[in-house]
């Protein structure tokens, strides 16, 4: 997203009253007041509810702690086992989606008669809501009448049933599956619209110096996608460290904490216990640690716009 | 460069691709399936793959017997809501990101990318506790601030992009012509922006409508929203797996058709800022 920067003609000509001077800031007021107000003031209280033992059904009990809850979490295993969770969330699921996404941009990206319908096709997992997805692959997964059981057993994949989101060792990554088929459209439109930047003649001048279609790949097309992979890649992986809604509807966090990840687990400890002191800890921990990857995508951003 | 034969293209080409689109498609297509068997049947033989098995069955008692039109219209307003809220202030604050230097511009530019970035769980406890305080829980209005939330900035960052687009001279041969910023706003580049105004509305539109956990958090009792109300069809003894599908196709339907008329143009939108890196 690129601002193209001020001719300084209109600066010089017009002698710039406070009036003028005062006009970016009128104009942006609304949308700045409004920010501060549901974004900012809210997120201030969070951070002093931290330092709060809170629990909501019994306001008056509420004491100032200190750092207590964050002594608490760092001592709390349940933390522990949702910060492995994430990682694992993480680093799976991005690196299925943009693999899974470069696949089929790269297919999408030759010349075939129904191109237009296919890319239309491609994208719906991405426009539905995330309820609907979640509770689509419950039913998929239904360890009784699920469908993919069916078909698993009628290949003779596997002997009997397998209760995909019930068995601890398992639901983790059935959730994973999931959310890589809710994100790969996303990751294929954004490489896709790369890969459509990269001029056609440098692969004609590579063919003639009879570079194969692997080294060609190599030296123009990843080098040409790189930015769009870069960009996408951190954006997803901001993107998919925050959603919980998926899991929270497929399997709530169980079979006991296996599929916990931080949000989550912030999420139902504020909500079953009404425990918002400790679950508010949870969730600016969880912030602060995303912090990094946030700081390398807005200086990536950020560059952009100095253009 | 040789033009690969037919033959060739259909094995390297066309079929993978109508692997994947399959494999996008057939979660979706269960679910329809599954919401045009009659629940007996579904109990009874599983989801019926003839058109024979079909019936609206599941359909008529959505509508008959759940307040699911109730449900979408609180959606409706939800989403409705947002974008107006959402293009309301983002309007005049791309106008002035994109035609002003200004001192702080950098920095306000940053908080807004800043805000989309948050987790949402940082907000919606704050959020709760605060709207309990007002007496905004439960209500369209604190879920339309809610989703606001998420709405402004993006709706600032891609009206900034699309202002951009638009060439200065315009607005200065206007002004030279005895119009003020204002005016010349309203008259010259608001026209222009339209299309850009139309696909961020309707992109917040898709957000505010499939959006779930401010939903369920803020709201749940008197203002139930879709993506709320689908997860109470699960039934009390079993989960009526039949009725859950009809809710959820006619649920994502609005956003669903929206999301696909416009996706071109959002999405050349959405994508100029990571191929230009």
């Amino acid at each position: 997203m690129t601002a193209t920067t001020a001719s300084p003609s209109t600066a010089v000509t017009i002698a710039t009253p406070w009036r003028v001077r005062l006009m970016p800031y009128m104009l942006l007021a609304p949308a700045v007041l409004v920010t501060v107000f549901i974004v900012f003031f809210p997120m201030v209280q969070a951070l002093a509810t931290s330092f709060y033992d809170l629990i909501l059904w019994k306001p008056n009990a509420s004491r100032f702690v200190g750092f207590g809850n964050y002594v608490k979490l760092f001592a709390d295993p349940v933390f522990w086992t949702a910060l492995g969770n994430t990682a694992i969330w993480i680093g799976l699921t991005v690196p299925l989606q943009m693999g899974l996404g470069l696949l089929t941009a790269l297919l999408l990206n030759r010349e075939f008669p129904w191109r237009g319908l296919a890319r239309g096709l491609i994208i719906i997992p991405w426009a539905l809501p995330s309820v609907v997805i979640a509770l689509m692959w419950r039913w998929i997964y239904d360890p009784n009448t699920g469908v993919l059981n069916d078909i698993l057993i009628y290949l003779s994949v596997v002997q009997s049933a397998v209760p995909w989101l019930a068995d601890p060792d398992l639901a983790l990554y059935a959730i994973i599956a999931t959310l890589t088929w809710q994100g790969f459209p996303f990751f294929a439109v954004m490489i896709l619209a790369g890969l459509q930047g990269i001029p056609k003649s440098h692969y004609e001048a590579a063919s003639i110096d009879g570079a194969s279609a692997w080294r060609q790949f190599v030296h123009i097309t990843l080098p040409g996608i790189a930015p769009v992979l870069a960009t996408a890649g951190l954006l997803r992986v901001i993107w998919v460290a925050n959603s919980m809604d998926v899991i929270f509807v497929m399997t709530g966090g169980g079979p006991g904490y296996a599929t916990h990840t931080l949000p989550l687990y912030a999420f139902v400890r504020a909500r079953q216990n009404l425990d918002f002191g400790y679950g508010t800890t949870i969730a600016v921990t969880f912030t602060v640690l995303l912090g990094a990857v946030v700081a390398l995508y807005l200086a990536r951003t950020m560059r952009e716009v100095e253009r | 460069m040789k033009k690969p034969s037919t033959v060739r293209r259909i094995i390297t080409t066309d079929l993978p691709v109508l692997m994947i689109v399959l494999f996008a498609m057939a979660p979706f297509a269960w679910m329809v399936l599954t919401s045009l068997t009659p629940t007996k049947a579904l109990n009874a033989t599983g989801v019926s793959i003839s058109p024979a098995g079909w019936s609206l069955d599941n359909y008529v008692r959505l509508l008959q017997q759940t307040s699911f039109l109730d449900n979408m219209l609180d959606s409706l307003i939800i989403a409705c809501g947002t974008m107006a809220l959402g293009l309301a202030v983002a309007v005049t604050a791309a106008y002035a990101f994109s035609r002003f230097r200004f001192t702080g511009r950098k920095l306000l530019m940053l908080q807004f990318l800043l805000i989309n970035m948050f987790p949402i769980v940082l907000l919606i406890l704050p959020l709760f506790v605060l709207m309990r305080k007002v007496g905004l829980l439960d209500t369209h209005f604190g879920l339309i601030l809610a989703n606001a939330t998420v709405a402004i900035p993006f709706a600032v960052w891609m009206l900034t992009s699309y202002v951009g687009a638009i060439p200065k001279s315009l607005d200065e041969a206007a002004m030279i012509d005895g119009c003020s910023r204002l005016t010349a706003l309203r008259r010259v580049v608001l026209p222009l922006m339209l299309p850009g105004i139309i696909s961020t509305g309707i992109y917040i539109f898709i957000t505010a409508w499939n959006e779930y956990l401010y939903a369920l958090t803020l709201g749940g009792r008197n203002v139930r929203p879709v993506t709320v109300a689908i997860q109470t069809l699960i039934g009390e003894y079993q989960i009526e797996w039949g009725l859950l599908a009809a809710g959820a196709i006619v649920g994502a339907m609005p956003a669903t058709i929206l999301f696909l008329l416009v996706q071109r143009r959002l999405i050349g939108g959405m994508t100029q800022g990571a191929v230009k890196g």
